[in-house]
């Protein structure tokens, strides 16, 4: 273990960028999880989904893969709201989501990871653009443009989600939903059809976060169980409903994990964000934003 | 009037024996039949297959103790696997002892393992308890990788007689071993179902407050599941060295059993014994033949495709299912 200043500053620096690739990642566990009370244990397999359109679109179509992401996120949006409609009156109708729901997506999981292995293979798959290669330097610092892009597009869907929540009467809404849906069918809501809406919006975001994966990293079909973790230790260790919360947890994460591979290697990295997680899990399971 | 109370204690015993070894028969008879069935087709090969079945069968009645009974859903059954694992490597490579003593010792460490993450993650709620075992067992998974001396991420092998006394080739005795192991964490299973420990997590289940506040020690009660739960996984992980000789990260703590180990239950049906073996028995012999006829990467498909269907068709397993139809007849 060799310390530096400049070893330190680049790890700071490139763990900020990840943070910002991860809130799009967690962004969607977050309504889903946080503020739906659905336990969708297959996002990350949908992020997996979002990796090889991304992958698809550039190899083959030689579109943009953010781009590609961007125009996939509508239907993804739309599959989304199917799914949820699907598990509404199949489990949440009838009181059994605890259990059987998340056995069901445990199922949706390895369907959409055995279909993406047998579409696609197990070997990795990367993508090709203009910022892919390049880097940025700012004295002794690095900042790679590979990582850049996630975590502007990242930080622009978290944001984006955040003004939708705040500003528009649906996102309103969905916060309603969020802390008492009966209270929202007294006053007139539908809160199934609210929910409905902000688990397609949380797929949606899913299939943007794939295409950020991609440009950082090749990728192959099982990657995407790396990541359950990684979102559910964002997800609790923002408190679950704050999108703020998952913000700040995205960047703990994204620098302790920066901080294990440059002092530690990257092999003890995975350990990073369970770890986190069984400390948070032990000492505070509301969260460091929880109410 | 006092006959019948004079009487009635013994009477009970000899049913309460007779409740003991009526399965304990029926369960000797159907490892004899076994052995003699696959006898029958003269290759080791029919002895390996069983063996996976019956692995199969043995992980979901002991994940079936946590999670069947008292509803908490361990996804960290490949962490307890493997630590059952290493921790018949390490004797291994250590003491060389039998396998026959490597078992318990590794039921031992993956049942401590089982009470310490219990104390540190039975208090919170249900899915935060799936999600803290998930944790688990990529944590020991990455501890393992960096733990060069079994292996790391190369992996390690494992050397095995060919033959065993009493029992012809090491093939047999392996299948004899999981016979056993099979056997027993059904019997276990099935007196926990029984008694009043099992009746205590079935009130946890349907409503933990409910229970606590009828005065059921949940806590206890919870930590008993894991623990006994994390043994049986660990004692089933024991003699996977012998039977793959080569072992890695990725086989022991591979997904196929992650993800078969809470599959077959929800299959089966999780509130009865039987469901866990039913649905073991009969993935577990699918999959066998689909690895043969067409490819391993079918066989997680065809789980998956299963757990869908079956979830949401028959949310209460094959059981319940038969017990749902039998009911509406009447």
């Amino acid at each position: 273990m060799i310390f530096s200043f400049d070893l330190f500053s680049n790890a700071i620096v490139s763990g900020v960028l990840l943070g910002g690739f991860y809130c799009a990642v967690a962004v969607g566990i977050t309504i889903a999880f946080g503020m739906l009370d659905i336990v969708n244990i297959a996002h990350p397999a949908f992020i997996m989904a979002g990796g090889f359109i991304a992958y698809y679109c550039n190899t083959y179509l030689g579109i943009d893969p953010v781009l590609a992401c961007v125009i996939a996120a509508v239907p993804a949006y739309a599959i989304g709201r199917l799914l949820y409609r699907f598990y509404y009156l199949a489990f949440e109708k009838r009181g059994e989501e605890s259990l059987q729901g998340l056995a069901f997506f445990f199922g949706i999981l390895f369907i959409i990871e055995v279909a993406l292995i047998l579409t696609f293979g197990v070997d990795y798959r990367f993508v090709e653009a203009a910022y892919i290669g390049p880097t940025i330097s700012v004295g002794f610092l690095a900042i790679p443009w590979r990582l850049l892009v996630p975590l502007i597009v990242g930080l622009a869907v978290i944001g984006g989600i955040m003004v939708f929540l705040s500003k528009t009467f649906i996102g309103k809404a969905i916060l309603a939903v969020s802390q008492d849906p009966l209270a929202l069918r007294l006053v007139g809501g539908n809160p199934v059809r609210v929910k409905e809406i902000a688990f397609g919006l949380s797929i949606a975001t899913a299939i943007i976060a794939g295409a950020l994966l991609i440009i950082i990293q090749p990728i192959e079909p099982s990657l995407g169980r790396d990541f359950i973790g990684r979102v559910f230790a964002i997800a609790v260790l923002g408190g679950m409903t704050s999108l703020p919360g998952t913000i700040v947890a995205s960047m703990i994460l994204g620098i302790s994990e920066s901080l294990t591979t440059t002092f530690f290697g990257p092999s003890w990295s995975p350990a990073v964000a369970f770890g986190l997680l069984l400390v948070a899990l032990a000492v505070k399971p509301a969260g460091i934003f929880g109410r | 009037m006092k006959e019948v109370i004079t009487q009635s204690p013994e009477s009970r015993a000899s049913a309460k024996s007779l409740r003991w070894v009526f399965p304990i028969v029926i369960c000797a008879s159907v490892g004899i039949a076994s052995l003699l069935l696959l006898d029958l087709a003269k290759t080791d090969y029919a002895f390996l297959a069983a063996y996976t079945v019956l692995q199969f069968v043995a992980l979901a009645t002991a994940w079936n103790i946590l999670g069947g009974y008292a509803g908490y859903v361990n996804f960290g059954v490949a962490g307890f696997f493997a630590v059952g694992v290493y921790t018949s490597v390490v004797i291994y490579k250590t003491l060389q002892w039998p396998l026959l003593f490597t078992i318990p010792l590794a039921a031992a460490v993956a049942g401590l393992l089982g009470l310490g993450m219990g104390y540190l993650t039975l208090r919170l709620r249900g899915v935060f308890f799936s999600i803290a075992t998930l944790a688990m067992s990529v944590v020991l998974n990455t501890l393992v990788v960096n733990w060069s001396f079994v292996g790391g991420s190369r992996g390690v092998y494992i050397l095995h007689p060919e033959t065993m006394p009493f029992f012809g080739t090491y093939a047999r005795y392996l299948f004899v071993v999981m016979l056993t192991l099979a056997m027993g964490s059904i019997l276990i299973a099935r007196f926990i179902e029984n008694s009043w420990i099992g009746n205590g997590l079935a009130a946890l289940k349907d409503d933990e407050m409910a229970a606590e506040c009828a005065g059921v020690p949940s806590l206890r009660m919870k930590l008993f599941a894991t623990t006994v739960s994390g043994a049986l996984l660990g004692a089933i992980g024991a003699p996977f060295p012998y039977f793959i000789t080569y072992v890695d990260p990725n086989s022991a703590f591979s997904l196929t059993i992650a993800v078969n180990a809470i599959a077959m239950p929800l299959i089966g049906g999780t509130a009865t014994w039987l469901g866990p073996v039913i649905g073991a028995l009969l993935l577990g012999t699918l999959q066998q033949i689909a690895t043969v006829t067409i490819s391993s990467a079918l066989n997680l498909l065809i789980v998956g495709v299963l757990l869908v269907f079956f979830i949401t068709v028959a949310p209460n397993g094959i059981i319940g299912f038969i017990r749902d139809m039998r009911e509406k007849r009447k």
